[in-house]
């Protein structure tokens, strides 16, 4: 346990700094990143004032040390257009987006789960081979388009909903099933994929043969046994599900750190969109690391020295 | 870990499944890329040309000398007229991104998976890196080094997705590459460049074509979703995510202009998600 925790840590470790690293030569792919950080109404002088405020006139590999230095003190720098650190951008949009991304999740899992289970269970039925065609257009369907459909309906059509902003939590619900479908037809895929696994198990024919109830086996054995491989699947779809939220917040005006990160951009305050990607990244791995941990915890049969089962 | 039984099911009832589940989507692609095509041939109208007099006409309006089968967007241009081009834009991006970043994800891999050793080390820790970070955001900062333009969310694109490839040739390579054949040939002499092309790759191509279809189908979707956040291909240009962009402040008043470059958008990936589906089921019945 303790050997592979440490192990696992140590490549966290060489990923986020691989992260850092490969974000630290993105940004120089086109040569000057001062070109990034000032308006294009700048003049050369500015550029030029910019580029040794910034040490961009220093050798690369004396750059690059700095940028490690700073990202390992958590320090995101400052914003070009707002003159505030990025990290005071991010705090007070973060809030926003796990509200939405919560809200999506619950979506995804509640509708996902259920129907992977219906799936599984009623695999040969007309009605299941239905639900699986919904699935797939579910998945196949854009966001924004789903987004925009969602507000045509429910907010323009019928007025049951406000079509953009914050509030209170009728505003979450369309940006929520946005978001969540995409993730509920993961979800049911590999619900249905895992409790068919599960089915196929000898302790399973066996209990069916003394006469066990489908509802007490399920309840009892399966949905613990056949839950490992959703929850990782949880842990890489919410890393998903922030990065989703770029697009479903400039749809409805959410003001999370999606639609900072794309008016950022448009404003072309670069270390803002360079914060939130070193964010998101470090996120993702952290989630990855979260459901390796996970796993081993509902499932005692999966030893931690990197062997399974 | 699985029995047999189980998996071989599915895979027995896709085969007797109605033959038009198949070929229907196959057709939709078809028309798509027909339409892509032959767009300055089948487009009722220039996609650019604008008619102030007949702006956010709804479909089947006649304004001037224009017949707005689809209806017009904003500026008065012909909404069919754009999807048809757009149709253009997307197929390009999402062929070309595919193109790009399979061939260098499926030669970096298959060398990571047959040199092993400090290569397989650096090649496979750099997929881990970049796929730790959530692809959207990859594309996104990518984007804003970069600079928008249907050129630019081709590399984009490319540069953000050759992982996924890289990772699937890399197992698949590690498992062809024990196999008898492959040793003998290397025992004849036959160089790596050889063993690579002539002995791994036909082995290999099936389960990354199947990667290669999923990944279209996202290709198109980001292209859209950059499109549609104003940081993909500029206009006028036609683009679906970008008109459903421009559609979406009249959704009040002209429904049409969000709609249809969705119906298209949505149509498009279900129909390539289907033929991925159904290759996956081939070549992998237990990831059913």
């Amino acid at each position: 346990m303790r050997r592979f925790f440490l192990r696992r840590i140590g490549q966290v470790i060489g990923t986020v700094f691989g992260v850092v690293t490969l974000i630290f030569f993105l940004q120089r792919l086109t040569g000057d990143p001062t070109y990034l950080l000032v308006p294009e109404t700048a003049t050369q002088a500015d550029i030029d004032a910019m580029r040794a405020a910034l040490g961009f006139d220093r050798p690369l590999f004396v750059q690059y040390l700095a940028f490690l230095k700073q990202i390992a003190s958590f320090d995101l720098g400052r914003s070009v257009i707002q003159n505030i650190p990025v990290w005071d951008i991010i705090a007070s949009r973060l809030p926003y987006t796990l509200q939405l991304a919560g809200g999506a999740l619950l979506v995804a899992c509640g509708l996902g789960i259920p129907v992977g289970v219906v799936l599984a269970l009623y695999r040969d039925h007309p009605a299941s081979r239905l639900l699986a065609s919904i699935v797939l257009a579910a998945q196949s369907m854009p966001t924004f388009w789903s987004g925009i459909i969602l507000i045509m309906i429910f907010a323009v059509t019928l007025g049951w909903l406000p079509p953009s902003s914050t509030g209170g939590i009728e505003h979450l619900i369309m940006p929520s099933l946005a978001l969540g479908l995409l993730s509920m037809a993961t979800f049911a895929r590999i619900t249905r994929t895992s409790l068919l696994d599960e089915l196929s198990k000898d302790y399973v024919r066996t209990a069916r043969s003394r006469g066990v109830p489908m509802t007490l086996l399920l309840r009892r054995h399966l949905a613990r046994n056949a839950s490992i491989p959703v929850i990782t699947v949880a842990a890489l779809e919410i890393s998903n599900l922030l990065a989703g939220a770029v697009i479903v917040e400039t749809v409805f005006a959410w003001p999370g750190l999606g639609q900072v990160t794309v008016q950022s951009i448009l404003a072309r305050d670069f270390l803002v969109v360079q914060g939130i990607v070193i964010l998101g990244a470090f996120v993702t791995v952290a989630l990855n690391l979260a459901a390796d941990l996970l796993y081993s915890a509902v499932d005692p049969r999966i030893r931690l020295d990197g062997t399974r089962r | 870990m699985t029995s047999a039984a189980v998996s071989a099911s599915p895979r027995r009832k896709s085969r007797v499944r109605l033959s038009l589940a198949r070929w229907a989507p196959i057709a939709l692609i078809i028309a798509f890329i027909l339409a892509a095509i032959f767009a300055p041939l089948i487009a009722p109208y220039d996609p650019n040309a604008q008619n102030l007099l007949g702006r956010m006409k709804s479909p089947g309006t006649l304004s001037r000398s224009f017949h707005y089968l689809l209806g017009s967007d904003e500026l008065g241009r012909d909404l069919l007229s754009r999807l048809i081009y757009g149709a253009r834009v997307s197929l390009f991006v999402a062929f070309s991104s595919v193109i790009l970043s399979g061939v260098v994800g499926v030669l970096v891999g298959m060398l990571a998976g047959y040199l092993r050793g400090l290569v397989e080390v650096i090649i496979m820790r750099l997929v881990d890196v970049f796929l730790s970070i959530p692809a959207i955001l990859l594309a996104i900062i990518t984007v804003a080094v970069l600079g928008p333009g249907l050129m630019n969310v081709i590399v984009v694109l490319a540069l953000t997705r050759w992982p996924r490839y890289a990772r699937i040739a890399y197992g698949q390579t590690l498992s062809v590459a024990n196999m008898p054949f492959v040793r003998l040939a290397a025992f004849m002499g036959a160089s790596a460049p050889r063993i690579l092309l002539r002995h791994i790759l036909p082995n290999i191509i099936g389960a990354v074509t199947v990667v290669a279809t999923l990944e279209f189908g996202l290709m198109v979707l980001f292209e859209a979703g950059l499109s549609f956040l104003g940081l993909g291909v500029q206009p006028p240009t036609a683009s679906w995510g970008a008109m459903l962009s421009s559609g979406r402040n009249y959704l009040a008043t002209a429904w049409w202009i969000a709609t249809f470059p969705g119906l298209c958008l949505f149509l498009l990936v279900l129909a390539v998600n289907l033929i991925g589906d159904d290759l996956r089921d081939r070549f992998d019945p237990r990831s059913h």
